[in-house]
């Protein structure tokens, strides 16, 4: 029996074990990665793809998966970037932006419902129109003219006592999805539609109001993760976020969640796309 | 072939399984291995079969002691276990499945279809079953697949056959063809080691009874020299008293009120009513429509016409949300696919269905929370290291527990029983028994579909007969027995 809950632990930190190697080796090869600058910025990278991998998480939670997520990306940054050229505030672009990407993952999550279409192929679907549409909306050529806004530059480049803004939001959005896994009913309703749908179905959960949440959850972070892109490269591109869905289905893997849903923890989840 | 277990022992991890188990198996009989569930039947099989390896105690196989070190070995023997969980893969056909890593093939390791068909022709022939061997395995019903596992003992030509609860998924039509095939069987001279909480059945197939108890030999006896009240004692040492306690609930007026609710081709025109207080008993087939009927009503499953009443206010049901809102429970007839979450935790399946009331706001009080499930545990004698046992390690009967304590505190007026004692042993099936007399006791009305008669006559003050998805008529509890329920069943008039 002691042995058994010593391999369960083994098994449960697995990925909290191999970053910790992974720190500690390249720490002791390298001086330069031993600084809290470097660290910084590695968590600055790391929040593009971490923000999608929570989303993501909450999909394959439930059992299902986001392809689309990339598209999304591309998309609502295509959408931002245009509204700002046109002279729209900052602020309000970026917020109609996270709008967008949810209504976005919305409709994937009505097709995975309603649609009854295997998520692999619903976001499969979602993917390809969405990537369609960036490209004949952006007439295939990157929208770079701006301007000059403070706000702009911020989100992606700024520091707040020394530490840049995308790792506090990063910070902050971790906190949230974890409070909302963890704590709220509306996570429990996630992890047993997951495990179990049959008998969460027959328990009262809203099995399909469910499952579209977590898409919609999915579209709003890579949303989010296209603004902080604009914002460090000043302008947006038509082939922005290609492969990303990816990067972030790896992460979530890497952190042990289940891909048959039910399974996994947030928090392991952020160890995974420290890992990447 | 005769087989002599003596004095086995065998423990996991310092827990004594079996101690000093054991039993002897005679040629051409049918034995009953009888005992609560972990009395250690399964155990003393796959020790028999080379799936686990005994600490101490001899097998003696034909006169010649014996270990066989995998099933593998046990099968080359001929002694063949039939698993409760049939061993099959669905998608692939019967035939794909019944030569599964034993396929004929020719040259370049090329499989040789045309040989293959022939042999399942012959032994399916030889089993009296019509089954296409073309036919991918998810199309057959469980009584075919369960034929099929039969089928793929005999051609390996097994002298032994050990069935464990064979019957727990089928029908009655076609638990009797299995009868007739197991008794063919035992006439070719084939032994049958049957494991099987069903008394009933027992009695009516088996030749001699066995029984296990906490891991140790208890006896064995020949059918015709016992009963059922001394096979109860031999099997929990002590006597249970009544199988159906006794219930104190006053019946109060009608609170559910069914009219003419109609799915066409599944359930026609049903209509009935419950008191407050009242065990309504359903009986019928199985395929008879009952599950359906009691779905619909839970707005799991469509109906078409119809009317639902409680309290006499009119309520429609959509979906299974709004059926609990209306004050409706539902204990599926099958708690592994629906009615629990196997991998999570006690307090987690308690909880989903009470979401609303451990939680303020949309976030869980843990509070809250922990008192429910402790309570939960507590009043239903849920046997478990704490709230965090993960359900798959739980024993039958407080796996079904666990699931009445999910829907007790959604506080139900009427709460629907599916085959509420459905592969629990007999200790804990006198407590669910118990739980459903509280819940009448405090008021609910309970509505029982069961497929064990018994049960049915036991527990309800009425019983409903369904039959081919038409009701076919009430019998008061006085009025009520085997036979005038079997005969509504199956079509005849009283």
């Amino acid at each position: 029996m002691e042995n058994k809950k010593a391999s369960n632990y083994i098994q449960e930190l697995g990925a909290l074990i191999a970053l910790a190697l992974l720190v500690l080796v390249i720490g002791i090869i390298s001086p330069e990665f031993r600084t809290v600058g470097n660290f910084l910025s590695l968590l600055r990278q790391s929040s593009i793809n971490g923000f999608i991998a929570f989303g993501m998480t909450c999909v394959i939670l439930t059992g299902g998966i986001d392809l689309s997520v990339g598209s999304v990306l591309a998309l609502t940054t295509a959408f931002c970037a245009d509204f700002i050229s046109k002279g729209m505030p900052v602020g309000l672009a970026m917020l109609l932006a996270l709008l967008i990407g949810t209504a976005f993952g919305t409709i994937s999550g009505i097709l995975v419902t309603k649609g009854r279409l295997q998520p692999f192929i619903a976001t499969l679907i979602t993917m390809t129109v969405y990537r369609g549409l960036t490209m004949i909306f952006m007439d295939g050529k990157p929208i770079s003219n701006l301007g000059d806004s403070f706000f702009l530059k911020v989100v992606g480049k700024g520091n707040f006592f020394g530490i840049p803004i995308p790792v506090i939001l990063f910070l902050i959005i971790f906190a949230a999805f974890f409070f909302i896994l963890e704590k709220t009913t509306f996570g429990r309703r996630i992890y047993a539609t997951g495990s179990n749908w049959k008998s969460a179905k027959l328990a009262g959960v809203n099995i399909d109001l469910t499952k579209i949440a977590v898409y919609a959850i999915s579209g709003c972070m890579a949303a989010l993760s296209g603004l902080i892109l604009l914002s460090r490269l000043s302008s947006a591109q038509p082939n922005l976020g290609e492969g990303y869905e990816l990067d972030a289905i790896a992460a979530v893997a890497l952190g042990g969640t289940s891909m048959n849903g039910g399974r996994g923890r947030i928090w392991k989840t952020f160890v995974g796309v420290l890992i990447k | 072939m005769k087989i002599e277990m003596r004095g086995i022992d065998k423990a996991f991890g310092g827990n004594a399984v079996l101690k000093n188990a054991g039993f002897v198996l005679d040629g051409g009989e049918i034995h009953a291995l009888m005992g609560e569930n972990g009395a250690g039947k399964s155990t003393l099989m796959k020790i028999l079969t080379g799936v686990y390896t005994k600490d101490a105690g001899t097998v003696i196989v034909d006169g010649q002691e014996v270990c066989y070190k995998s099933p593998q070995e046990a099968e080359q023997a001929g002694i063949v276990f039939i698993h409760q969980e049939l061993n099959i893969l669905f998608d692939l056909t019967v035939e794909e499945n019944m030569f599964l890593g034993k396929e004929i093939h020719g040259m370049f390791g090329i499989c040789d279809k045309k040989a293959m068909r022939k042999e399942v022709k012959k032994v399916l022939d030889r089993l009296g079953v019509k089954i296409d061997p073309g036919q991918a395995m998810n199309e057959l019903s469980v009584g075919q697949q369960q034929m099929i596992e039969i089928a793929k003992a005999l051609m390996v030509d097994a002298k032994v056959i050990i069935m464990d609860e064979p019957t727990a998924a089928l029908t009655q039509s076609e638990t009797t063809v299995l009868f007739q095939v197991v008794n063919s069987l035992r006439k070719k001279g084939v032994s049958i080691v049957y494991i099987s909480h069903r008394m009933e059945e027992i009695f009516e197939l088996c030749d001699r009874i066995t029984i296990l108890r906490d891991g140790s030999y208890i006896g064995t006896k020949k059918i015709k020299e016992t009963d059922m009240n001394d096979v109860v004692k031999m099997m929990i040492g002590r006597e249970i008293g009544e199988r159906y306690p006794a219930r104190n609930a006053k019946i109060g007026d009608t609170i559910f009120e069914v009219k003419d609710l109609t799915c066409p081709g599944v359930f026609q025109d049903v209509s009935f009513e419950v008191h407050a207080g009242e065990v309504l008993g359903v009986s019928g087939l199985m395929g008879a429509g009952r599950t359906e009927i009691m779905q619909a009503i839970f707005g799991n499953m469509p109906h078409v016409s119809g009317e639902i009443r409680l309290e006499g206010k009119k309520i429609i049901n959509r979906n299974p949300q709004e059926a609990m809102k209306n004050g409706i429970g539902f204990i599926t007839e099958d708690r592994k696919v629906e009615g629990l979450m196997l991998e999570e935790s006690i307090q987690k399946n308690i909880s989903i269905a009470n979401l609303g009331k451990i939680s303020s706001h949309g976030v869980i009080q843990k509070g809250k929370e922990e008192e429910l499930v402790k309570r939960g545990i507590e009043e239903l004698h849920i046997r478990c290291f704490g709230p965090w046992h993960e359900c798959t390690n739980l024993s039958g009967g407080n796996q079904q527990k666990v699931v009445f304590a999910k829907w007790i505190y959604t506080d139900p007026k009427v709460l629907i029983l599916d085959e509420p004692t459905r592969g629990v042993d007999i200790g804990a099936k006198k407590e669910i028994y118990q739980i459903i007399n509280n819940l009448a006791e405090k008021g609910v009305a309970i509505i029982m579909v069961s497929s064990e008669l018994p049960e049915v006559l036991g527990m309800s003050d009425r019983v409903m007969v369904v039959r081919e998805g038409f009701v076919r008529g009430f019998l008061g509890k006085e009025d009520a027995d085997q036979e005038s329920v079997m005969i509504l069943a199956t079509g005849g008039e009283i």
